[in-house]
C-alpha cells in the first residue's frame, strides 16, 4: 500500500504572525518558515507505517510555488521514498488543494492519504475533508491513533467529548491531531541525502484542476485587545475582588 | 433578494439541544433572512420540541434514525445534501463534529466554506481568526451557498422563545454507508464535572504544574469547590499531564465561560486564542512577565503549589 501525505510550508510556529504595514496580508518576507506541525505528524505517522511492513512507500506532495520544495526536501529527508511538487504561483485555498490531491491521487492510486488536520496559517481545517469527498472515500479526522488490518484501518479520533474509534474500509483519508505521535528529526546525513533526490513536477493545467481563489480576503488585522488587568497582592485580595468586584463568584 | 438560512444544531449526550443554537440564532440575524433549524440524531424527541420553541424561526427540520446515531461526516452530509441548495447560508458550530462534516460537504457542492467565524460584516463579508487566532482576517464569499462554521463564543446566545411552536418536516434518515462505521466510543467525561463547554468556570492548568500528579492534585479540588471544568493548555497535554480533549486553545477547544482561570500557563497565543473572550479571567503564575498576565483581569504572582492551595482553602471557608 502507498501513502500519499500532503504538506504545507507555513511560517514558523514559533515565530508571531505580524500584519503587513498595509493591511493586505501577512507578513512572511525573511521570516523562518517550515512544515506545518501537523503534517509532520502525518508524515511521522505514514513513515511508522511503512517501517512496521505495513504500507511500501510514502510520497509527499505540496501545492505551491518553488519555495515549497524545500518543504519536500525536508520530508525526503524525514523518510518519505517521493516528492511530488504541483507548482502553482496562484493563491490555493482547501478547495483548490484538494482538487488537485484529488487528481494526484488518482494517478497515484494510494491505499490511504494521511494530512494533517489544520495548518497553522490559515486554520481551515477544510482540505482532508474536502479531499474524502471528492474521492468518495471515508474519512476520519483528528487522529490519536492508526491501526491497519485486512482492507481496513481503525482510527482512534479525538472528540469534543473524548475519543471514539471508526473503522474505514481502504482506501480512505486521516487528519492528524497532537497526540498521533512525536514526529522525529531529520538526521544530517539524511538531509544532505535528500537534496539530491528527484523531485517530480506537476502541474495544474495537467492535472486539469481549476485552481483560481474563491474567497477574497479583504483585509487582515490584529484581533480587539483586552484592556490589560491589575496583579493582586494575595490570595484574600483576589477572592475579594472576584466576589466584590468582578462578581464571579 | 432575501436569503434562506439553515442552522444545523448538535445534541448533547443528555439528547437535549445544545445551547450553541442560540449562538448560531445570533450569528444568523445578521444575515437578514427566514432561518430553519435542522436537528438530527438517534433519538431527537425531545431536542425537535426545545428547537419548536427557539425565537425567530420559520420551521424545524428533523433528521432522526439510528443512521445518524453517530454522527459520521458521510452521513451528516448525506442528510444535508439533498436540501442544500435551498439554502444561501448553512451554518453549524466550529465543533468537532461541524468541523468534520461541513468541509465534506463544501467539496460534494464544489463550493469554498469559511471555517470559524467570529464576526459577521454582511451577508457575504465574514471575520475569522487565523494563525492561531494572532490575526483576524475579513473574508468575501461570493458563493451562491455559504457555508459556515461559527466560532460560538464569538456570539452571545439568542434569549427568549418563540410565541406559538414552529412546524416540523421529517427528513427521511440516510441509509447507512459502509465507507466508515464508529465500533466504539470513549467518554472521557470529567466525573462529577461540568463539560468545558457548558461550564461558567474554567480552571486551567499549564506547564507549570509540572507533572500530571500535580495537575489533578492541585486543580481537582480548586474545581471542584467552584463546580467548574477542567483545562489544559498545549503544553500540558503535549506533557501528558491531561487528556487532548480539554485542550483549550486555536487547536483544542475555544471556551468563553464567566470566569476563567489560568494555572501555570505562561499564555502562548494559542492557548489564548481560546479562551480571551471570557468574561473574568484570573492568571496565577511565577513569572511577573508572563504573556497571560496581558489579558488577565487579575494576576497572582507566585508559587503556584503554594497559592492554589491557599485558594481552594478559603473559597471552602
Amino acid at each position: 500500500m502507498k501513502i500519499l501525505v500532503p504538506v504545507k510550508r507555513v511560517l514558523d510556529y514559533n515565530i508571531k504572525a505580524r500584519v503587513k504595514a498595509d493591511g493586505s496580508g501577512v507578513e512572511l518576507a525573511g521570516l523562518k518558515m517550515s512544515l506545518n506541525p501537523f503534517d509532520e505528524i502525518a508524515l511521522e505517522a505514514a513513515i511508522r507505517l511503512k517501517e512496521a511492513g505495513q504500507a511500501t512507500e510514502v510520497a509527499a506532495l505540496s501545492c505551491g510555488d518553488a519555495m515549497v520544495q524545500e518543504g519536500l526536501r525536508t520530508a525526503l529527508a524525514l523518510g518519505a521514498d517521493r516528492a511530488l511538487w504541483v507548482s502553482s504561483t496562484e493563491e490555493l485555498q482547501p478547495l483548490s488543494v484538494a482538487k488537485l490531491l484529488h487528481a494526484v491521487v488518482l494517478r497515484e492510486i494510494p491505499g490511504l492519504v494521511i494530512c494533517g488536520k489544520q495548518a497553522i496559517d490559515d486554520d481551515a481545517n477544510q482540505t482532508g475533508q474536502m479531499l474524502a469527498a471528492l474521492l468518495n472515500w471515508g474519512q476520519a479526522t483528528n487522529a490519536a491513533e492508526i491501526q491497519v488490518g485486512e482492507g481496513r484501518v481503525d482510527v482512534v479520533r479525538e472528540t469534543d467529548g473524548g475519543t471514539e474509534t471508526l473503522r474505514l474500509i481502504l482506501p480512505a483519508v486521516i487528519t492528524t491531531d497532537l497526540r498521533l505521535n512525536e514526529p522525529r528529526y531529520a538526521t544530517l546525513p539524511n538531509i544532505m541525502k535528500a537534496r539530491k533526490k528527484p523531485i517530480e513536477i506537476l502541474t495544474p493545467e495537467e492535472l486539469g484542476v481549476m485552481v483560481e481563489p474563491r474567497l477574497k480576503t479583504l483585509r487582515v488585522q490584529e484581533p480587539p485587545q483586552r484592556p490589560a488587568g491589575v496583579k493582586v497582592d494575595s490570595v484574600a485580595t483576589l477572592l475579594a475582588r472576584l466576589k466584590n468586584e468582578a462578581k464571579v463568584i | 433578494m432575501e436569503n434562506r438560512i439553515l442552522l444545523v444544531a448538535e445534541l448533547g449526550p443528555d439528547g437535549h439541544l445544545k445551547s450553541s443554537i442560540r449562538s448560531l440564532l445570533t450569528a444568523a440575524k445578521s444575515l437578514k433572512g427566514d432561518i430553519d433549524v435542522l436537528v438530527w440524531g438517534g433519538d431527537t424527541t425531545s431536542a425537535v420540541v426545545e428547537a419548536q420553541h427557539l425565537p425567530g424561526i420559520r420551521q424545524v427540520l428533523n433528521g432522526s434514525g439510528p443512521a445518524l446515531a453517530d454522527g459520521l461526516a458521510e452521513m451528516l452530509c448525506a442528510l444535508v445534501r439533498p436540501l442544500a441548495r435551498q439554502y444561501t447560508h448553512i451554518l453549524t458550530a466550529a465543533t468537532a463534529i461541524g468541523k468534520n462534516w461541513m468541509p465534506r460537504l463544501a467539496a460534494l457542492e464544489d463550493v469554498a466554506m469559511v471555517s470559524d467565524i467570529v464576526g459577521v460584516e454582511s451577508p457575504d463579508t465574514f471575520i475569522r481568526p487565523i494563525y492561531a487566532g494572532s490575526i483576524w482576517a475579513t473574508v468575501c464569499c461570493p458563493e451562491l451557498l455559504k457555508l459556515m462554521t461559527v466560532r460560538t463564543t464569538a456570539f452571545p446566545g439568542l434569549e427568549g422563545e418563540g410565541m406559538d411552536p414552529v412546524t416540523v418536516e421529517n427528513l427521511p434518515c440516510p441509509a447507512a454507508l459502509l465507507q466508515s462505521t464508529r465500533i466504539a466510543v470513549h467518554a472521557h467525561a470529567q466525573e462529577g464535572r461540568p463539560s468545558l463547554e457548558n461550564a461558567r468556570v474554567v480552571v486551567s492548568g499549564g506547564r507549570g504544574l509540572g507533572s500530571a500528579q500535580h495537575y489533578e492534585a492541585l486543580l481537582g479540588p480548586l474545581a471542584d469547590e467552584l463546580n467548574a471544568a477542567l483545562g489544559a493548555s498545549r503544553a500540558a497535554v503535549d506533557l501528558g499531564y491531561a487528556s487532548n480533549d480539554v485542550q483549550v486553545g486555536q487547536t483544542g477547544k475555544v471556551v468563553a465561560p464567566d470566569l476563567y482561570i489560568a494555572i501555570g500557563i505562561s499564555g502562548a497565543i494559542q492557548h489564548l486564542a481560546g479562551m480571551q473572550t471570557s468574561r473574568v479571567i484570573v492568571a496565577i503564575n511565577k513569572d511577573p512577565d508572563a504573556p497571560i498576565f496581558a489579558v488577565a483581569d487579575y494576576g497572582l504572582v507566585g508559587d503556584l503549589n503554594i497559592l492554589v492551595p491557599e485558594l481552594t482553602a478559603a473559597l471552602r471557608k
